[in-house]
């Protein structure tokens, strides 16, 4: 690496923008992990002891990580993705076996008084192994060997994961499917079809099943009396009731007896099929309860009572946006998710202008991931998703979880400045 | 860019759509629905009740007879219990672990969300090492509250006690009360309730997720101060009373001392009293039925409650009443020969002295018998008036010195005594017919006639005043201001001139100062007290002891009463008890013999024979034949507050 390229690099072919959005995201965090675990009692100064101290030195570190991203050649992140794949696949595997339990979920390696987390990571290398195996295949038409070649890419890391059991952690990859989607490995209509499913099985958990049944029934049927007249379509409507009421009464076999009761709990909670606001229902209900008392304006930094005397659970990672909602209200909302919203579109159309497949397809994984927490992690706190314990990029407390975003968003980045070389 | 291009429009859509949805149930949850904030509110807010320090009360003096000490009651949510180390608990709180499960399931009976009390009143010393471990206990707090103490244990009676209100006081009081609270239940703690309890003030404060308190909410805004009680300026001297308290340890009996000129109450004992400070505390329910049960009925009243014949003291109030009416003059004259014949010479009322010939004044002095039943049957037989009639004038003008009637001082569960009415004895006789001879008993105050100790004294105050009192009273003065209520102020005349009282006053005068006068042997050097042993009749044992007594002659500024239960002659044990009290009250020092002081000291004059039974000693009357008493609970001179309450409402 010469002075001319680290000029050039420092020129102007950063996405300042993205960076930008990338810093103001991580000083929200810092403001509301340090409002999360302020201490009415005890003011204290700044310490190092606190979860805001170390984020500070988590923030302070990731601008150091995203420096050495940008400074390292590109051509490193995709020769050396299968080895770190592999690297992270060997990791999981070590974290079922060394790894320190934490709430029910085998996820952390400790290394002295820092613990990693594995699954993090295992994000980012399946990230770039995806975009290498696809774009290798990109000159080809999208085909269904290719498909399955790069679905095993991300069901490897998937099953590792939810052995932990980490199911939130697990299901981030499933994010990945706007990737395929994007690449023409998946067409609209099975996408539609996907959105369906999960429709259905939220209706058929939330309603007993037989109606679920028979309103599909009846859909089918008004259609089947639309096009009376077109035996084609008649005849694959009725091939799609039959698969949905056979999928109905597999979602309720599988609620039933393959998920764990706490998993079932929390589904039922959002779909208000337990009212307990004392039991499972309180993470919920006091998540609400700090966001929704915030009003328009918020209590402003410091004042948010919910947060303050630690009636919201997790409240530094998981339900960070708790402390947004309360303390700077619906506009401090809007600024959160207008910066994300922001975000992410904005790597959509850096992944649009990559002259490399390569780039495009991991700068789509990078969306598709940030997009999923972001969706998630929000959805849950304000009672539209079940509780899924997945961190708030770049908000949330966290070493593992904002240098593996931080290293994801950058290496896209410096695709990105790097876009007119050669990858 | 590939075939897929457009694609991208598909997916910023669906980004955009999913920020679009937050944003819209963010709208919903922050702008629309008001009842988070009402749940948050609900989450951090708890109203404190900040009670008020009860009103303190002073002697006349100013020194303090009741004031408030801190206590602090232990308050449990069960819900929020968790991790508990119950033995740590147990023994800071000094409870065993069974006692803490009864405590706990009464309070998750209770409620298991909202706090209730887990261990009331734990001394501030207890409290120093809880308040230590308190942030163990996840799901207890401490509230404090102040509790009464009495710096010297003196005057249970007159201040009374105070208590949990029960579900009647809750009602009756239209929800000023709450469970919890406490109230005044006897003596001048229930008489000025009104006064002392104060006012409630609330403090809402922030709690945390676990219920400890975090700091005030909006800076105190909502919160509003807790008033507390009027104190009260009580007409006691609390030196006198020290004394008067000591003298009558172990003797059953009263002492009443009043300041003539103003109707306020000196000395107020009740003996066998109680130190004050067993109502107080956590062992406060054991003591209080150790009391009720105690066999010489401490928790009663005695100068308010308890009645005798007057005896001696009613021939005073005889003479006055006898010469108002114009039945006879200072210079009346009747012989004695040692007694009053009646009923047509069949039966004879004796006298303790054979006098012949007996002017008022010597009568008085030597308290005979026969000068006042003479003065008797002139009242009823000879007015020219059927006998009932004259018998009503001369009950009326008797109740004018606040006889049969309660005086109204300022204390519940005054006793009226008795006074039978001529409707009485006509009934009881079964025709009008009757005269002075059927009840010729009631001429020196023996018979059916009852008359509390505060009565003898007021009567004592009456003859010091030369025929006036104002109400006796035990507060003189209320809050900061001093008020003094109006009904104190009042001269109450007795009804006979103050000319009539001269021989009265010379014959009480010579009784005490003159060589073999009843009270010579008690006589203060350089005061002329003017006072009268006498004899309270005791159907039920040994008579009980009395000395009446005002001081000095000219401007007096003490009129006593004092009764010693069961202890015979009155000169003996009465008699030096008053002496060394108004010595005391008005010279500050005791010149009474020393050997006489150490033998009252030292008596021990408590019925032993039967102790089982003492309350029937100190009953009145056999009967109680005034107005026909509905409730036979009434027929026992033992009130409890509650029958107390009853009455008063």
């Amino acid at each position: 690496m010469n002075s001319m390229h680290r000029n050039r690099f420092f020129g102007g072919n950063v996405d300042w923008f993205t960076v930008l959005l990338w810093f103001l995201l991580c000083i929200i965090g810092w403001f509301n992990i340090h409002a999360a675990v302020f201490d009415p009692q005890h003011p204290g100064l700044f310490s190092l002891e606190t979860n805001y101290g170390k984020q500070s030195i988590y923030i302070f570190s990731a601008m150091l990580i995203a420096i050495v991203i940008l400074i390292v050649d590109a051509k490193f992140y995709s020769s050396f993705s299968p080895i770190l794949y592999a690297i992270t696949i060997l990791l999981l595997i070590a974290v079922l076996i060394i790894g320190r339990n934490v709430g029910g979920n085998q996820a952390w390696i400790p290394i002295g008084s820092f613990r990693l987390q594995p699954s993090e990571f295992a994000k980012l290398a399946t990230c770039l192994l995806l975009a290498r195996y696809l774009s290798a295949h990109s000159t080809k038409t999208p085909n269904l060997k290719t498909l399955i070649g790069g679905i095993t890419v991300v069901a490897l890391p998937v099953a590792l994961v939810l052995l932990q059991p980490d199911t939130g952690s697990a299901l981030a990859f499933f994010a990945l499917v706007f990737v395929f989607y994007r690449e023409g490995y998946i067409s609209g209509p099975w996408m539609l079809f996907g959105a369906l499913a999960i429709m259905l099985f939220v209706l058929t958990l939330a309603f007993n099943q037989w109606i679920v049944i028979a309103g599909v029934a009846m859909t089918v049927g008004l259609g089947i009396y639309y096009f009376r007249k077109k035996r084609k379509i008649i005849t694959s409507l009725a091939a799609i009731f039959a698969i949905a009421a056979v999928y109905v009464l597999c979602v309720e076999f599988v609620y039933e007896n393959v998920l764990q009761s706490h998993q079932r709990n929390r589904i039922d909670v959002i779909l208000g099929k337990i009212d307990d606001p004392r039991g499972e229902g309180y993470n919920l209900n006091q998540s609400m309860i700090a966001i929704g008392s915030g009003q328009f304006w918020g209590k402003g930094y410091l004042q948010g009572t919910q947060t303050k005397y630690n009636f919201v659970p997790e409240q530094s990672t998981d339900f960070i946006f708790c402390t947004v909602g309360e303390e700077w209200g619906f506009v401090g909302s809007m600024v959160v998710i207008g910066i994300y919203l922001t975000l992410l579109l904005r790597i959509v159309n850096i992944a649009e202008r990559q002259r490399t497949a390569f780039a495009r397809i991991y700068a789509y994984g990078v969306a598709s991931i940030l997009f999923f927490h972001f969706a998630i992690n929000i959805g849950m706190t304000i009672g539209i998703v079940p509780i899924i314990g997945i961190p708030l990029p770049f908000i949330s407390y966290g070493g593992s979880s904002l240098w593996s975003f931080t290293i994801l968003l950058f290496i896209m980045l410096k695709f990105d400045a790097n876009r007119k070389g050669i990858v | 860019m590939n075939a897929f291009f457009e694609r991208k429009y598909i997916i910023q859509g669906i980004f955009i759509v999913v920020a679009v949805i937050i944003a819209t149930r963010l709208f919903y949850l922050q702008l629309i629905d008001e009842s988070y904030l009402l749940s948050a509110n609900n989450n951090v807010l708890r109203k404190m009740v900040i009670y008020p320090a009860r009103g303190v009360i002073l002697d006349r003096n100013g020194q303090v007879l009741v004031q408030n000490e801190p206590v602090y009651d232990l308050l449990v949510t069960p819900r929020e219990v968790r991790d508990l180390d119950t033995a740590l608990l147990c023994e800071l709180v000094g409870i065993d672990h069974e006692g803490f499960l009864k405590r706990m399931k009464t309070a998750r009976d209770y409620s298991p969300y909202k706090a209730s009390p887990f261990e009331k009143q734990i001394p501030a010393a207890a409290y120093a090492t809880l308040q230590e471990h308190l942030y163990k206990f996840r799901g207890f707090y401490v509230q404090n509250r102040t509790v009464r103490s009495y710096p010297d244990s003196i005057a249970a009676q007159f201040l009374g006690y105070i208590q949990e209100v029960n579900d009647r006081d809750i009602e009756r009081s239209n929800g000023f009360y709450r469970p919890g609270d406490y109230i005044g239940a006897s003596g001048v703690e229930r008489a000025y309730e009104e006064l002392l309890r104060g006012q409630r003030g609330v403090k809402n404060v922030m709690v945390d997720a676990f219920n400890r308190p975090q700091g005030s909410f909006a800076d105190g805004k909502y919160d509003t101060l807790a008033v507390a009680g009027d104190g009260l300026v009580s007409s006691l001297d609390k030196d006198l009373q020290i004394l008067a308290e000591k003298l009558m340890r172990n003797k059953i009996g009263s002492v009443v001392a009043i300041e003539p000129a103003t109707g306020e109450i000196l000395t107020f004992v009740s003996s066998p009293s109680y130190d004050p400070n067993m109502m107080v505390g956590r062992e406060r329910g054991n003591n209080y039925m150790k009391l009720l049960y105690d066999p010489y009925k401490p928790m009663f009243i005695r100068p308010i409650q308890a009645q005798y014949p007057p005896g001696s003291v009613f021939k005073v109030v005889s003479a006055l009443t006898a010469q108002q009416a114009g039945v006879i003059e200072a210079s009346t004259v009747f012989n004695c020969p040692g007694g009053y014949r009646y009923g047509g010479g069949r039966a004879i009322m004796r006298c303790t002295h054979v006098d012949g010939s007996i002017p008022l004044v010597t009568a008085i002095q030597r308290s005979c018998n026969t000068y006042f039943g003479y003065t008797y049957a002139r009242m009823i037989d000879h007015r020219n008036l059927p006998s009932p009639e004259s018998y009503t004038l001369w009950r009326e003008a008797t109740m004018k010195f606040g006889i049969g009637q309660p005086l109204g001082i300022d204390l519940p569960g005054e006793q009226d005594g008795l006074l039978p009415t001529a409707d009485y004895y006509t009934k009881r006789y079964g025709n009008a017919r009757w005269g002075s001879g059927y009840n010729i008993s009631l001429s020196i105050g023996q018979g059916e006639m009852g008359i509390t100790p505060l009565q003898m004294a007021n009567i004592m105050a009456i003859v010091a005043n030369r025929g006036f009192y104002y109400r006796p009273h035990l507060i003189k003065a209320i809050g900061e201001k001093k008020i003094v209520k109006p009904e104190f102020t009042e001269k109450i005349s007795a009804g006979v001139d103050a000319k009539y009282y001269e021989p009265v006053v010379e014959g009480l005068s010579r009784a005490v100062n003159v060589p073999g006068g009843t009270g010579y042997s008690v006589r203060i050097a350089d005061i002329e007290m003017c006072g009268k042993t006498g004899t309270a009749q005791n159907p039920h044992g040994a008579d009980h002891a009395v000395f009446f007594a005002f001081a000095p002659r000219d401007n007096p500024k003490i009129a006593i009463a004092v009764v010693v239960e069961n202890a015979g002659y009155g000169g003996v044990w009465a008699g030096p008890i008053a002496s060394m009290l108004v010595e005391q009250y008005l010279k500050d020092t005791i010149t009474l013999p020393k050997y006489i002081q150490d033998r009252i000291y030292n008596a021990d004059l408590l019925p032993k024979q039967d102790p089982q039974k003492p309350a029937e000693s100190v009953k009145a009357a056999p009967k109680r034949p005034t107005e026909p008493r509905k409730d036979p609970e009434e027929e026992s001179i033992f009130v409890h507050h509650s029958m107390i309450a009853s009455r008063y409402e």
